[in-house]
């Protein structure tokens, strides 16, 4: 006997409810969504469907490291310098820093435990013949990693906020990467300026013993560097540098920098924190007279002559800039550092007309694709279809519940997705009208058909739905970007079409044999 | 009341499995077409794939193309490639191969849009680097090959170990005839390519899963008939089903080719493709498989020599 439990009834009714309820944002405008509550959202669209830019970016792991060594090269040379300890060969060599120690195992011995206590978390290791090798292990390096991701994850969040982008999105991907979403950015050329800078800045005198030329032609003494400066010639020419490599004063002490205008000149005004000024007061003390060069990441902004002593702990960066150049500099200097240089690895964006264009592309599709279905269903099964198509609206508004209630994304491939999904979903309502139909010519009644219709069919489209949820899970995991919406809305698409095929159309069914005590089955005899 | 139509008349004697070998040669040429044609011909990657710039702008103005191409060919940032899109003469779709490291991809896109001035509007811009794609590759073979495991896996706990072997035989067979059918064509193969694989896939799975869920009601139920005319039986009780079913995808998966636009395009006719070869091969691959590795303990071979009226081969 064709039997419904009492609360099966209540059971579908409320999630028809919850259905329409998480569904009913998407049709409201604009105006009336800023009264709902936080938990009541419309579908949020996919940088594809709203125009924006997508950037994947990559940080210089090998270059962290690197700079990691450089430093610990730095410590190592002085740890052995007040121990008074004779080496050679001082160098970074594939990813450890290398020495030999002059003398005997207790030369060696006392090395290393010196090497231990200045540079913890390294592994150093020394052999009988006292080459020593300090390198980063494993576990050291993962973390050195972890830590300099968080930072760039900070930095950069920090100065898409200064940018002023609505609704950023900047999420880690695996161990190195970084994923920024800027909805309603169609050129992201500024954003990836300001992000993709290390910022990195140095103050060094500047070395005015060697001329530029002589540097030029590989005469570069030992404590100096050739630098390149940031601003060309009148003629776009480079022009170069001789600057000492001692470092004055480093970046971290910034506690602030500001664009303001310097006789009528945008320039880049910054703060010291305390020991930044003392140290700063000491250097610009001691060489009245002298260049004291500006450097950003490896490049010379300007080298001003130092007129006299600053000891009020802050300055001025001038250096031909545009209002807009001295309003990034300051911003990024303001964000702080990156550990590492980063690389775009990948840029996508979207303008907002082609947006438009897909998101009515994708309506007609959906909308032809229901039509389509409906009227086939219709024209298949009569009554019955008009079951199924009743079922499969209210699988389209529950499966839009869902998508809005969990806050998933929709895509121009998740909406290829739902079309899909209407597609397949009356596949459940087939297999029970199918199985019907052969329980009839069997010889059982009418109700008993219906019955065993449901009942049989279910193990079939259980199996049958759950190998495909499969390939849509492994689609999702494996899947990036707008593909992912195609899985999530695919995967939503099956459980909720099980739902409604099976509880849905059956509550109908029900409903409509108590009341007409059918004869024959609607069907096709 | 309208009682709707009948597509497939009751009680149909299709003899599916009589005809399993000419069937298994049209496989058999199409899995091999498309194993020589793959390495051979390969496949037109996108630039999701390949890395490169892709660039969609758009002009107020109608587009000349032969001058832009002049124009953009002498910033001597690669071979570029234009192709004017949709219908209005404005849309053109600018294409720069890959290059080898990400900051001279990321210069030359630069040098691109100056170029291009404000004149054109951006409405789609792609930059992948080379790194990116070979990663997708991997990631994209792993999906494929994790998917057809793990619903082998699963056929095998819920049937038998036949129906599990024969699930990942059917869906090995179908998406190499879809990987064959992208390079054939020269269709780009994007990674919305991947995920329609992956949704043949999907769908060729679920076609092959009903009907092997009959064959097993079948099996309890008749345990005296011979093997081969109980999967006859199987497929046609099942017919009417595959047919409507495959109808209403199609209908669905026809409005996206149609109306979808230019992204969803391929997608969608692959997915055609897909059902196409998911429901030949639920009837073709999936079954005979279960008789050549002997499901139920007899001689599966001997009953289908045996059974009269069959053509021999």
């Amino acid at each position: 006997m064709l039997y419904f439990q009492k609360w099966k009834i209540a059971l579908v009714a409320l999630c028809v409810a919850a259905g329409a309820l998480f569904s009913v944002p998407n049709l409201l405008g604009p105006q009336q969504r800023e009264s709902l509550p936080g938990w009541m959202q419309p579908l949020s669209l996919g940088l594809d469907l709203q125009g924006g830019s997508h950037l994947l970016l990559e940080l210089d792991t090998a270059g962290l490291i690197k700079d990691k060594l450089e430093g610990v090269l730095d410590v190592a040379r002085g740890a052995m310098r007040t121990g008074k300890m004779r080496y050679t060969g001082l160098s970074v060599q594939q990813e450890a820093v290398v020495a030999t120690i002059l003398g005997g195992e207790t030369e060696y011995a006392q090395a290393r435990s010196a090497l231990r206590n200045a540079i913890p978390n390294a592994d150093v290791e020394i052999d009988d013949q006292g080459k020593i090798r300090i390198s980063y292990g494993e576990k050291a390096r993962r973390e050195m990693m972890e830590g300099a991701l968080s930072t760039t994850l900070e930095i950069v969040r920090k100065r898409i906020d200064e940018l002023g982008t609505r609704e950023p999105s900047i999420q880690r991907q695996g161990n190195n990467r970084i994923v920024v979403q800027l909805p309603g950015v169609s050129d992201p050329k500024r954003a990836r300026e300001v992000i993709g800078k290390t910022a990195r800045m140095t103050f060094h005198l500047l070395d005015m013993e060697t001329s530029v030329e002589d540097a030029m032609k590989g005469r570069v003494p030992p404590g100096s560097m050739l630098l390149e400066g940031l601003d060309t010639g009148p003629q776009g020419q480079k022009r170069y540098y001789v600057v000492r490599k001692k470092v004055e004063v480093a970046g971290e002490h910034l506690v602030d920098a500001q664009p303001t205008f310097d006789q009528g000149a945008p320039v880049v005004s910054f703060r010291f924190d305390a020991l930044g000024g003392r140290l700063f007061g000491k250097v610009t003390q001691d060489n009245v007279g002298r260049s004291l060069a500006i450097v950003l990441d490896n490049k010379v902004v300007s080298a001003p002559n130092i007129r006299g002593p600053i000891m009020q702990g802050s300055g001025v960066i001038t250096g031909g800039f545009s209002t807009q150049g001295a309003n990034d500099l300051a911003l990024v200097l303001r964000s702080g550092a990156l550990p590492t240089s980063i690389t775009f690895l990948e840029e996508r964006s979207v303008g907002p007309s082609l947006g438009a264009d897909s998101i009515r592309a994708g309506m007609v599709a959906s909308l032809v694709g229901l039509c389509l279905v409906v009227g086939f269903m219709l024209f298949a099964y009569g009554l019955l279809g008009l079951f199924a198509d009743i079922a499969l609206l209210i699988n389209m508004m529950l499966l839009v519940g869902c998508l809005s209630a969990i806050g998933a994304t929709l895509t121009l491939p998740g909406i290829a997705g739902i079309v899909l999904t209407m597609g397949m979903a009356v596949d459940a309502n087939v297999l029970i009208f199918e199985r019907m139909r052969e329980e009839a010519s069997l010889g059982r009644s009418v109700l008993s058909s219906i019955e065993a219709g449901f009942s049989r069919a279910f193990a079939t489209i259980f199996d049958a739905n759950i190998t495909t949820l499969a390939a849509a899970a492994l689609l999702y995991q494996f899947g990036s970007g707008p593909v992912r919406g195609f899985a999530v809305t695919l995967s939503l698409g099956i459980l909720t079409s099980m739902f409604t095929a099976v509880m849905v159309t059956r509550l109908q069914v029900y409903l409509w044999a108590r009341r007409r005590r059918p004869s024959a089955l609607p069907l096709p005899v | 009341m309208y009682r709707g139509m009948k597509f497939i008349p009751e009680g149909t004697k299709v003899d599916f499995v009589g005809k399993r070998l000419v069937a298994l040669g049209l496989s058999v040429l199409v899995i091999v077409g498309s194993l020589i044609l793959l390495p051979l011909h390969g496949l037109n990657f996108g630039i999701d794939f390949a890395g490169g710039i892709q660039m969609e702008v758009r002009s107020a103005e109608p587009v000349h193309l032969g001058e832009l191409r002049t124009k953009l060919n002498d910033l001597g940032v690669g071979e570029i490639g234009l192709q004017g899109i949709g219908d209005s003469g404005r849309e053109v779709m600018i294409r720069i191969p890959a290059f080898d490291d990400e900051a001279t991809q990321n210069a030359a896109l630069k040098q691109v849009r100056e170029a291009l001035g404000p004149a054109f509007e951006d409405r789609r811009t792609e930059v992948v680097g080379p790194k990116v794609g070979e990663e997708l590759v991997r990631d994209g073979i792993l999906a494929v090959t994790l998917a057809i495991l793990a619903i082998g896996a699963y056929l095998w706990l819920r049937f038998e170990w036949q129906y599990g072997v024969g699930g990942m035989l059917t869906l090995l067979h179908d998406v190499t005839a879809t990987m064959g059918l992208f390079s054939l064509s020269g269709m780009e193969f994007s990674l919305t390519s991947v995920a329609a694989v992956l949704t043949i896939a999907g769908y060729s799975i679920n076609d092959t899963v009903v009907v092997y869920d009959r064959v097993r009601e079948n099996l309890r139920k008749y345990k005296k008939m011979p093997l081969p005319e109980l999967m006859n039986l199987s497929i046609n009780e099942m017919l009417s089903r595959t047919i409507l079913t495959s109808g209403t995808t199609v209908l669905s998966v026809l409005a996206i080719a149609i109306f979808g636009g230019d992204v969803l395009r391929g997608f969608a006719l692959a997915l055609i493709w897909g059902v196409v070869v998911g429901t030949y091969s639920s009837i073709y691959i999936s079954l005979p498989v279960l008789i050549y590795f002997h499901l139920r303990n007899t001689d599966a071979l001997a009953e289908l020599d045996a059974t009269p009226g069959k053509a021999r081969p």
